[in-house]
């Protein structure tokens, strides 16, 4: 089921003509005829949930937004990914530029928006030239800029580039970094909702999420519904790394086992190498990870799906989150300590430094992992890395402190032998890039696998 | 530093897209072409003249350069190679890569070539993780980067920079 990337492969997609051609900006002209209450009714309708972590529904996002008289309003695109594992809004940009644009339009219009941004992460820079080409190519032909269509709407878009910041994909940070600010988060309330970008209503979406507009308006907000699972509705796009056959970008309707999307051949075809499943984080570097056998079925036994509410079956003891998407794959030979130790580097060097327990925190934590991956931690430091992480959570302005906090309490939680390994064996853990290989997948390889 | 007007004519276009007196949201983006037309780094006059065309304090444009990592403070060697070592690229090798372009080129992270030619620059998640391992030269990202690679694209930029002198 493809709603997103039903066009992907066709040559020349990424230009105007061929785009149109594919039906593309059919939801214009069918949001034109309605009202912007209507719109946003069709996509509380769809269950859309934001696409950029929380998974927020978007239709109710969109309600709580303020309307003063008198006072312009904004949308916001957030294309900072910068989440480690996450890549999907990067192929949507690079590949299907009108896509997002089409669906900026139709929600520029529901939501009031006549100047709206997309702010990008700096490092996308060829991404900058592609989107500001469409964004010309949309003008020219008629779908931005004054009285649209002739509907009275006028609207623009332009494309923001960042500097290098993961924290600036925090949605109050991005805010900040608009106005040309350093990236840190602002205190809550106010909600962007209700002052956001230069005190004004404003409201950020992902680019997937903004993307998923065109298909709720296209076909009614009740057959987007349809698709999925329960109240994961919709598509989601997922970015697939690590140690599988076929890493990249794969649009799934939620309906998919762990095990059918991992070893399957329409998706990521297995293990690479001739190795086996030892542990994967499903959705981006902030949720936990899990090992082979509680990513395959839950605690109870129960086949475990590739959706919203399955990944987070067994809370933070036994399962995992949807996330972001980003679905990042260990085979047997990969080291739990390490990796984990290069996302605590990642979090202390992207720590804005506002709050203690996140600034010093973070710093505490990559040096405790760096002493026990080079062999040499002490028994003792796993019990601190805990209290740490756990000291951290949720005693932050923003998530970034979860986010820094949540991978070393999944990693010792579920692989707590292998930092004990590590401690033990000082000499082999300084020179071997793995733990224990017997934490690979003991209990479950598919059929040809 | 001075932009050229060419680049001045940008700069009048990016603050154009902001409301009335919301110059500074223009910024970023105004630093990375200061960037770009200071050889790859930000002298301190640069961000003054940044801070002159916003009509904002420099201790404002300092605050922001100082944050954000694409913007660097010291000169950099032609060409800078920011090789991700993130999680994900690590699993695929990114350690060697970053090895391999250490010794190739005999310098450790952070430090530029003696003739100035090249930098290695560690760098966090660049959103190519399913691409590993790779880096960012400039514009552009190199992926599935192996040794090999490695090699045409070192001669690559030795060849550009010879035709470009
Ligand atoms: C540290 C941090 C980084 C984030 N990075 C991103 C990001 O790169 N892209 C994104 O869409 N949302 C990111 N978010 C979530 C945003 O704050 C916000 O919830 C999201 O953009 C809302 O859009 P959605 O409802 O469409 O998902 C991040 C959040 C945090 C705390
Ligand atoms: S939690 Fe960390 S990133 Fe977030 S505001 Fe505090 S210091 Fe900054
Ligand atoms: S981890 Fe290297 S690009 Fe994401």
């Amino acid at each position: 089921m493809k709603l997103l990337l039903e066009h992907a492969h066709v040559e020349g997609i990424r230009y105007y003509d061929t785009y149109r051609k594919h039906g593309g900006y059919r939801s214009v002209e069918k949001a034109f005829k309605m009202t912007p209450d209507e719109i946003v009714e069709e996509v509380k309708k769809s269950g859309l949930r934001g696409r950029g972590g929380a998974g927020f529904p978007t239709g109710m996002k969109w309600s709580f937004l303020a309307k003063p008289e008198g006072v312009p309003r904004h949308l916001v695109c957030n294309a900072d990914e910068s989440e480690p594992g996450t890549f999907k809004d990067r192929y949507l940009m690079e590949f299907l530029p009108h896509l997002l644009i089409e669906g900026l339009i139709v929600s520029s219009f529901a939501l009031g928006s006549h100047a709206t941004y997309i702010y990008i992460r700096g490092e996308y820079a060829w991404i900058v030239d592609i989107l500001e080409q469409a964004i010309a190519e949309a003008k020219n032909n008629g779908w931005l800029g004054k009285n649209i269509l002739n509907s009275g709407f006028d609207c623009e878009i332009y494309v923001q580039r960042g500097g290098g910041a993961y924290i600036c994909g925090e949605e109050t940070a991005l805010i900040e970094s608009l106005e040309g600010k350093r990236g840190n988060p602002r205190i809550k309330p106010p909600f962007p909702a209700i002052q956001g970008v230069w005190m004004r209503p404003t409201v950020v979406n992902n680019v997937e999420t903004l993307a998923a507009i065109v298909p709720i308006i296209n076909n009614g907000g009740e057959e987007y519904a349809k698709i999925g699972v329960g109240r994961s509705t919709g598509t989601k796009l997922l970015s697939v790394c690590g140690n599988v056959k076929k890493p990249g970008i794969y649009e799934i309707d939620m309906t998919q086992s762990v095990e059918e999307f991992i070893f399957s051949d329409e998706y990521c075809g297995g293990i690479a190498n001739g190795k086996r499943l030892k542990a994967c984080i499903p959705g981006g570097s902030s949720v936990p990870i899990l090992p082979a056998n509680l990513l395959l079925k839950t605690a109870k036994g129960e086949t475990r799906y590739m959706n919203y509410e399955s990944l987070s079956d067994g809370g933070f003891a036994t399962g995992s989150m949807m996330g972001s998407g980003g679905f990042i794959v260990m085979d047997e030979e990969q080291c739990v300590v390490r990796h984990t130790m290069t996302l605590a580097r990642f979090y202390n060097h992207e720590s804005c430094g506002q709050c203690s327990p996140c600034r010093e925190g973070t710093g505490w934590m990559y040096k405790i992992l760096k002493n026990i991956e080079y062999g040499k931690g002490k028994l003792s430091d796993i019990d601190l890395l805990w209290d740490i992480q756990r000291k951290i959570e949720g005693n932050t302005i923003c998530p970034l402190g979860d986010a820094a906090a949540w991978p070393v309490a999944a990693a010792i939680r579920h692989f707590r032998d292998e930092f004990e390994w590590h401690v033990n064996n000082p000499d082999e853990a300084q020179n071997r890039n793995f733990g224990l290989a017997h934490y690979a997948d003991p209990i479950h390889i598919p059929a040809g696998a | 530093m001075k932009f050229s007007a060419e680049k001045l004519n940008k700069v009048k276009e990016i603050i154009a897209r902001y409301p009335e007196g919301k110059q500074k949201s223009a910024l970023i983006p105004v630093l990375h072409l200061a960037q770009e037309e200071n050889g790859g780094w930000l002298s301190t006059e640069a961000m003054d003249h940044v801070a002159e065309l916003l009509s904002i304090l420099p201790i404002e444009v300092y605050e922001v350069a100082t944050f954000y990592t694409m913007f660097n403070l010291k000169p950099v060697g032609k060409f800078v190679f920011e090789v991700c070592r993130t999680g994900p690229c690590m699993l695929n090798g990114s350690d060697n890569i970053i090895e391999y372009i250490k010794e190739k080129l005999s310098i450790r992270e952070g430090e530029t070539t003696p003739d100035g030619m090249f930098t290695l620059k560690p760098a966090e998640c660049l959103g190519a993780c399913g691409y590993a391992p790779m880096m960012q030269l400039g514009k552009h990202y190199r992926e599935h980067l192996t040794k090999e690679k490695v090699d045409a694209i070192i001669d690559e930029c030795r060849r550009n920079a010879a035709n470009n002198n």
